[in-house]
């Protein structure tokens, strides 16, 4: 098998581009789609301060490495969740990065900052994990954005996320959803923007990514993923693209090209109205925001008056 | 006589398979789908044809979060 750009031997082969790499080539390879994502959905400028959420896997970190790589401002933010080994370890992975790659670094710790950590604080919250660690996840990047006057915060989704996403949204009819598929939000209502710049590389690729850039990265899962619910979309669409190379891709930018802006209203009907929520200052539908709900409830120390500059981007 | 020692991951686990042979042939042994795994020699990213000898030792990644293999 040889490179297609320079005819070395080469060690990937990425069927839905009809291509073989080289080490070279393949990086140079994701790092153009990745440019390439960021102009076509006008994502940030150079000179724009990113703040990417790094969790220790394969798609955060290589998000992190690639736009460092393309020149941009990327600050990492690494929140400490409490899940015991597996925090440790993603922590661990983390901060060698940032170390070995000079790279900004900001860690906010569930427990310290705030008194609870996702085992726990789901358990007294009657949550699932996933589902207070979402809450939690969101505040935290809400709130780094916000304070350190970030231009956008950037998530490691990548196109097999997407896809499983707009899947499951499709099969269910989720409208209301599916208004919300596009890989950037604008910042609104003292939001920050969100991007996703990773929207046109596989799991797969990002994986390889890592290995031959000789990016360590955590490989075991967290021990709450256990069950969700992606999972069997990602592997109905991955038999489906094994068939079919490229179907994955069609799907989601097709449906990004076509028809994501027909569901404009319904996701802006879904939309709540906005104030701000008494306790944090964060935007929220009601007196006291979902995240400071958990937090009470948690035991934790509420973030009583915390000192953010919300809405005032 | 040796074997290819191969490493699957979430659990972690080992396993041993007489060789010589290609990956793509290894990984249709374990009847996985190439797209969801990598499989990965001393640090680095081994294609599907390259050959498999005796004593190898090749870690086999999911590549899918949440995923094994
Ligand atoms: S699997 Fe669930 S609990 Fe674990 S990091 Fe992901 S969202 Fe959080
Ligand atoms: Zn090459
Ligand atoms: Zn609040």
């Amino acid at each position: 098998m040889k490179c297609t750009v320079c005819r070395g031997p080469a060690v990937i082969d990425l069927r839905r581009h009809n291509a073989n790499f080289c080490a070279e080539h393949f990086l140079k390879f994701c790092r153009d789609q990745v440019e390439r994502t960021i102009d076509d959905f006008d994502m940030f400028a150079p000179g724009d301060r990113v703040l990417v959420a790094v969790s220790g896997g394969k798609d955060s970190l290589a998000a992190w490495h690639i736009l460092r790589h393309l020149g941009y401002d990327a600050t990492g933010l690494y929140i400490g969740l409490g899940i015991g080994e597996y925090s440790d370890t993603s922590h661990r992975y983390v901060a060698a990065f940032a170390a070995e790659h000079d790279a900004p670094l900001i860690t906010v710790d569930l427990r310290e900052r705030y008194g609870y950590d996702i085992p726990g604080g789901a358990r007294a919250a009657r949550r699932t994990p996933c589902s207070a660690c979402g809450l939690s996840k969101r505040h935290v990047f809400d709130e780094a954005a916000i304070e350190g006057a970030f231009d956008a915060v950037a998530t490691g989704h990548n196109l097999d996320d997407e896809a499983a996403v707009l899947f499951g949204n499709v099969l269910h009819w989720h409208t209301e959803y599916l208004g919300r598929q596009s890989p950037v939000l604008a910042a609104r209502d003292g939001f920050p923007r969100k991007v996703k710049p990773l929207v046109r590389l596989g799991e797969r690729e990002m994986a390889a990514y890592c290995i031959v850039a000789g990016i360590d990265y955590i490989v075991d899962e967290c021990p709450m993923a256990r069950g969700n619910r992606h999972l069997h979309y990602k592997a109905a669409l991955n038999d489906i693209e094994a068939a079919s190379p490229g179907a994955k891709a069609d799907f989601y930018f097709g449906f990004l090209r076509r028809a994501a802006d027909r569901f404009d209203g319904e996701a802006e009907a879904g939309r709540e109205q906005l104030g701000r929520c008494d306790t944090c200052g964060a935007p929220s539908p009601v007196e006291r925001c979902a995240f400071c709900r958990l937090v009470e409830r948690a035991g934790g120390a509420v973030p009583v008056n915390a000192p953010t500059l919300r809405g005032a981007k | 006589m040796g074997s290819v020692l191969v490493r699957l991951r979430n659990p972690t686990r080992d396993i041993d398979m007489r060789g010589p042979m290609t990956v793509a042939r290894l990984l249709n042994r374990l009847d996985l789908n190439r797209e969801s795994v990598l499989v990965v020699r001393n640090r680095e990213l081994v294609p599907g044809d390259a050959l498999l000898a005796d004593d190898d030792e090749v870690e086999i990644r999911p590549v899918i979060s949440g995923g094994s293999a």
